[in-house]
């Protein structure tokens, strides 16, 4: 799924990477807790957290898989993270979903196959 | 051969600049055209131990010795080293602070998941004087 797509289900503003919305991802991942996303398996995917702090960022680029990060539940992201997003080439969006919209969830898992880590996701819920 | 090396200082508890390490170390693997894989790996083992430091120590550093068929990560820190080791290597066993698990760490994943990315994780020391462990990923 092209990260335009994305966008468009989450009803999402784009924050950083506006010119990158071409690029595609194959799973998505939902976690507040990045323990999970760093024992998650390697796939080009995006990665959905109501978490804003830089760790978020930096869990994403060691990784090195993670092609946008999008922020939920309505959570703005600081200047800080949107610049060494950037600089790390990660696109930023933010939705007013939260974490398991039963919306988004069903839109995404019925086009993506989403890999939802459940268990860190139902917290969030 | 000599190895290549990398040499860093991690601060405790200093939240915005943690992970740095880690992140010029994967730039450096990616920089010397390492397989993507064993970057993946390599990288994850040096920050779940890079963050052990930075939420658990009083301080510490990350060594790293890239050499043309293997990575050599070593975390080592001032203290106060890990009490129940065979606990602490459960997953998630975690003694983190509450204000550690609201910035999404501190689920007690990290040991297991520096043992499941590494091909050997020796912890070397970990009584009072400080936590020292050595890991290698063979190519
Ligand atoms: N460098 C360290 N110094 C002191 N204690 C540590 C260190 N690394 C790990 N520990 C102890 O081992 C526990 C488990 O570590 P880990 O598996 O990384 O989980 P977490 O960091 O999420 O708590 C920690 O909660 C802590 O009690
Ligand atoms: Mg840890």
């Amino acid at each position: 799924m092209k990260l335009d797509e994305v966008k468009e289900i989450l009803n999402a503003e784009v924050l950083c990477g506006h010119d990158r919305l071409s690029e595609e991802v194959n799973t998505a991942c939902g976690a507040d807790l990045m323990s999970d996303v760093l024992a998650s398996k390697d796939e080009k995917s995006l990665l959905l957290t109501g978490l804003t702090n830089v760790q978020v960022v930096r869990t994403a680029e060691v990784l090195g898989d993670i092609v946008c990060i999008v922020f939920v539940r309505g959570k703005e992201p600081g200047p800080e993270i949107l610049k060494m997003a950037d600089s790390a080439s990660i696109v930023v969006m933010k939705t007013d979903y939260p974490l398991l919209s039963r919306v988004f969830c069903t839109k995404m898992d019925l086009t993506v196959g989403v890999n939802f880590n459940r268990e860190a996701v139902y917290n969030g819920f | 051969m000599k190895p290549y090396t990398m040499d860093f200082d991690v601060k405790a508890r200093d939240f915005s600049s943690a992970g740095e390490s880690s992140s010029k170390f994967r730039k450096t693997l990616l920089m010397l055209s390492i397989p993507s894989d064993i970057v993946r790996r390599a990288s994850i083992a040096a920050y779940e131990a890079e963050m052990n430091i930075v939420i658990h120590s009083y301080g510490g550093k990350m060594h790293f010795e890239i050499y043309s068929d293997k990575i050599v990560i070593i975390a080592e820190d001032t203290g106060p080293g890990i009490k129940d080791l065979e606990l602490a290597m459960k997953k998630g066993y975690s003694t983190a602070p509450k204000e550690v698990i609201e910035m999404g760490f501190g689920a007690g994943m990290g040991l297991p998941n520096m043992k499941r990315n590494t091909d050997t994780m020796e912890i070397v020391n970990h009584d009072e004087s400080g936590t020292k462990i050595v890991m290698t990923i063979n190519f």
